[in-house]
């Protein structure tokens, strides 16, 4: 703390000497943490998880045909070009672990929590730089531990990304379930580490850290949701910890917490009395709230998008606050509906259900909301408006069938087929993705002072709208049709031999999403050097990260940082000249605040 | 190598669009017309990409109709082969209906709003921050809408699952371990057989570990075929050896996972036999349509000089459905509903378990 009052006491932040190191590499400053994020989370990790999409997507199209990529990517895991199926189900496993992990919670929440906590909270840095700075070295241990295991002999986990034991326990189940679940485990318990130490620093920061005036009802909804994120991520966070520890202990210490009554492979093993159910409650005990993990920071940067560039005041600020809580809230009581099936006491089922229904309505709300709000704007089409538009869009398409999913009943029968791969893809992955190009279009000025190229933004967005509806639309369909995921090839039920054709088109959709993908890429490394300078305040926002030192100082704001005197929605307010007014702005005599 | 084409265009067409876009700028900038590169969107912007918010709408519109035409005889909401299946597939019409209609007129609303409001730099919009009356209709609509479904959906699962409804099911276990099913009937006494994997015995063909001390095993009869008589309720009980499997019966709207370590239960009853279900119409069609494409693959697979592919005939199926390792996408089991009449001569030749033992000397 003792930093904080000197900053404040002769109003310009002191210089360390900063060499290429501490700068660079071993940065405690939250900007240069979040673009450490940005590039290893979302770019890299993505781009990996992208392309194994990719992969699975062509085996599931056109399997069994020998195909040139598949011998150049995977060479001896797909002999003379023909992918192993072992190879396929480690593909699912690792895009899975991949895009939710690290992706969607760390890409996501480990820029964006990162640069706009402080910055929309006025401060000068996270509570502690130095724990934000081990979070992210502690995530990147975990990221290169995984990234080694796509790369062992037997090849990498290979049990889905829910790694349900007994599958995930036995090295004679699968090969994957050798070293590559090691490294997965191990990977994984560095992960949930890293990931405790980044929402601690979130959480403190929050609520100790906020500039004179920031009264917790004027946050934008932006940081209330990285807040809450925050909050599950550390309610559910060790329980996945527990169960990756109780698994290792099954795995290489002969206990059985999740293994019981095995016959393998000719013999018998000695486990007895543990329950692989007992795994899939502290699994998914951690797994849905992970899914708003997931959703929550996506739904805060819509939130701010919107109201920006509608030019309009976010429609019901504390209806979106308290649907925020609830969701969370209900978020941590709802896991049980990715078991109906397993066995569990079917009365639990019933509880489950009437839980899961209930998300339905603060969803509901949230998103009458977000439409309310664009209704009588000024809409400004920026490329992050259409993603954020984009966003609600899918989140109502990918929301409105967990209305089937979370039916017990109804459950039944599409649990684990291609309906629920659609369903979360669109609910979580499109919207969560959404969410974060919103995101990296608009703080992009932020980031790095330049602006992105928006013609090549719309050519991103339109062409990733149109193969997002083209592949997970009609998977719903196929879903309906009874057709199992995780499956390497259907050519073995003459049954599904009518949906090869929609397999082919889903395909054919991803691979345009994902190449699209590259436009974005292309504009983001051009704008990077080549781009226009930004201007201070680009989109006429009115929160605080906008008036902060444009040149990355370590403190953010040159001077004295801003009070805060205002919600920060005032678009269009009736009575001033332009159309936004600044939270830093003192209300007018009389003026109401909202 | 198609793949591999496909990519490789789409590449250049995203730098050829790239290109096209700098070429235009430039030529725009040469004839002395004034860009404005500042990033923003422009007035020009929003009412293009205005109009592509109702273009998008459009297409939303679109693929959705024609998923419903193309893929719409739904084969999972109609022609339910058991008892509590119609239940579901009702439930699952109303939901589907209810979906349909709050995605049709939210997307519209969402992307006609997109549109009629797009904005210039001249106008302001609407101050408008909070109307609680609004809030509490959109939060009192889905919460009486929901409650109806929760109810009608509760109703139904716990009528499905209720596994003590019928009186005196025919008991079946059904057994998974990588990557195949077996049936075990109970007998003529309808109960099991005790049975625990440490009592497997290979040599003695004893695969599933079923005690043979226990005399309820001994009429017990192992299949790799599950023949089930209509109109009879089913109690399945069902054992893993291995890995958690899940007995996946699409047709008969079942579902279960087999988990080691622990029993799971399921129970039906099979209303319309496998002859009914070919003979039944929309199930021809189907058939005929798999056929179709089975021909058109089988006469490139000729050409190629290979095998041609077996005309398809509709038998239900058992499924797995979790992941349990590599051959997982071929770990299936036929299912034969049938007369009484007929399940009984087929059952009267298969092999009681005290028989199918292998005895040692």
């Amino acid at each position: 703390m003792a930093e904080y009052i000197e900053f404040e006491k002769d109003h310009h932040p002191h210089h360390h000497k900063e060499t290429f190191i501490t700068k660079y590499v071993f940065s405690q400053d939250h900007k240069m943490i979040a673009k450490q994020y940005l590039f290893t989370g979302v770019f890299f990790m993505g781009i990996i998880g992208i392309l194994m999409s990719i992969l699975m997507r062509m085996q599931i199209a056109w399997p069994e045909q020998p195909n040139i990529i598949f011998d150049f990517l995977l060479g001896k895991w797909a002999p003379e070009g023909v992918m192993d199926a072992d190879i396929y189900l480690a593909l699912v496993t690792m895009h899975g672990t991949i895009m939710v992990f690290f992706v969607l919670t760390a890409g996501l929440s480990g820029t964006f929590s990162n640069l706009l906590i402080p910055l929309q909270l006025g401060a000068r840095d996270m509570a502690s730089g130095f724990l934000n700075m081990l979070a992210f070295w502690i995530f990147f241990i975990s990221v290169v531990l995984m990234v080694i295991s796509i790369f062992v002999e037997a090849g990498p986990a290979a049990a889905g990304w829910t790694i349900y034991p007994p599958l995930s326990a036995l090295e004679m189940a699968q090969p994957g379930s050798g070293l590559g679940m090691t490294l997965w485990l191990v990977s994984m318990a560095f992960f949930i580490a890293s990931s405790l130490l980044g929402s601690l620093n979130y959480i403190v920061t929050v609520l100790n850290l906020r500039t004179k005036g920031m009264s917790l009802t004027r946050m934008p909804l932006t940081i209330w949701a990285f807040f809450v994120t925050a909050i599950i991520g550390t309610i559910s966070f060790p329980v996945l910890l527990s169960a990756a520890l109780l698994l290792i202990m099954d795995r290489s210490f002969g206990t059985s917490f999740f293994l019981s009554d095995i016959f393998i492979q000719g013999e018998v093993l000695h486990y007895q009395g543990g329950s692989p159910v007992l795994f899939e409650h502290l699994f998914w005990f951690l797994g849905h709230p992970e899914v708003y993990i997931v959703l929550l920071p996506a739904l805060g940067i819509a939130s701010e998008v919107i109201a920006t560039h509608a030019r309009k005041p976010i429609f019901g600020y504390k209806a979106m606050i308290i649907s925020i809580l609830a969701i969370a809230f209900l978020s941590t009581i709802v896991w049980g509906h990715h078991m109906f099936v397993t066995g569990m006491n079917p009365f639990l089922g019933s509880v489950f259900t009437f839980t899961t229904l209930l998300i339905a309505i603060p969803s509901a709300v949230k998103a009458f909301n977000y439409i309310t709000t664009l209704w009588k704007g000024n809409i400004q089409f920026n490329p992050p408006m259409l993603f954020a538009i984009g966003f609600v869009s899918t989140f109502i398409t990918g929301g409105l069938t967990g209305i089937i999913l979370g039916d017990s009943a109804l459950d039944i029968n599409v649990h684990d087929t291609y309906f629920v791969v659609a369903h979360f893809h669109l609910v979580m992955g499109i919207s969560a993705l959404y969410g974060m190009l919103a995101g990296i279009y608009h703080w992009y000025p932020m980031l790095f002072g330049k602006m992105m190229n928006k013609n090549l933004g719309y050519v991103h967005f339109w062409v990733t709208a149109i193969s997002a509806y083209g592949v997970f639309f009609p998977m719903h369909f196929i879903g309906m049709a009874g057709l199992p995921r995780r499956y390497y090839t259907n050519s073995n039920f003459p049954l599904f031999d009518d949906l090869a054709d929609t397999n082919q088109i889903i395909t054919m959709f991803a691979i345009l999403g994902a190449a699209v993908q590259l436009v974005f890429l292309y504009n983001f490394m051009y704008s990077l050097f080549y781009g226009k300078k930004a201007p201070q305040n680009p989109w006429k926002s009115t929160t605080l990260e906008w008036t902060a030192s444009q040149k990355h100082i370590h403190g953010n704001w040159q001077g004295k940082i801003p009070e805060v005197h205002r919600w920060p929605y005032d678009y269009s307010k009736p009575g001033y000249k332009e159309d936004y007014v600044p939270q830093h702005i003192p209300l007018r005599k009389g003026e109401e605040e909202y | 190598m198609i793949t591999l084409f496909i990519v490789l265009i789409l590449i250049f067409i995203t730098i050829a669009i790239w290109q096209m876009i700098k070429i235009f700028d430039l030529s725009r900038a040469l004839s002395g017309i004034k860009i404005d590169d500042s990033q923003i969107a422009s007035d020009k912007d929003n009412t293009t990409q205005a109009k592509l918010m109702l273009a998008f709408l459009a297409f939303i519109y679109a693929i959705t109709i024609f998923s419903l035409v193309s893929y719409g005889k739904f084969p999972l909401i109609s022609n339910a082969a058991s008892e509590h299946g119609q239940k579901i597939d009702s439930l699952m019409i109303w939901t589907l209906v209810l979906i349909f209609i709050v995605q049709i007129i939210t997307q519209f609303l969402l992307y006609f709003f997109a549109y009629k409001y797009k904005g210039n730099k001249k106008s302001k919009a609407l101050f408008y921050t909070d109307n609680h009356k609004l809030e509490l209709l959109w939060t009192t609509i889905p919460a009486i809408v929901l409650t109806v479904f929760i109810t009608f959906g509760l109703l139904t699962w716990s009528d499905v699952m209720n596994m003590q409804k019928n009186n005196d099911p025919m008991v079946v276990e059904l057994y998974a371990q990588q990557f195949n099913w077996k049936a075990r009937y109970a007998g003529k006494d309808n109960v099991l057989g005790k049975s625990n994997v440490r009592l497997i015995d290979i040599d003695r063909a004893n695969i599933l570990g079923v005690d043979e001390n226990d005399p309820n095993a001994e009429d017990d009869v192992i299949t790799t075929e599950l023949h089930l008589p209509v109109d009879r309720p089913v109690l399945f009980v069902m054992r893993s050896q291995d890995v958690i499997h899940s007995a996946y019966m699409p047709h008969f709207r079942a579902q279960m996972n087999c988990v080691p370590g622990m029993v799971t239960k399921f129970t039906f009853t099979p209303t319309v036999t496998t002859e009914e279900m070919r003979q039944n119409p929309s199930m021809i069609d189907k058939v005929i349509n798999i056929n179709n494409i089975r021909e058109d693959k089988s006469e490139d697979l000729i050409a190629k000089g290979e095998e041609p592919l077996d005309p398809y005939e509709f038998d239900y199926l058992l499924l797995c459905n979790k992941i349990c390792g590599k051959s997982h996408y071929n770990m299936q089991m036929k299912i034969i509903v049938e007369t009484q009449q007929e399940f009984d001569d087929w059952y009267n030749q298969q092999t009681i378990f005290k028989n199918s033992l292998i005895v040692q000397n």
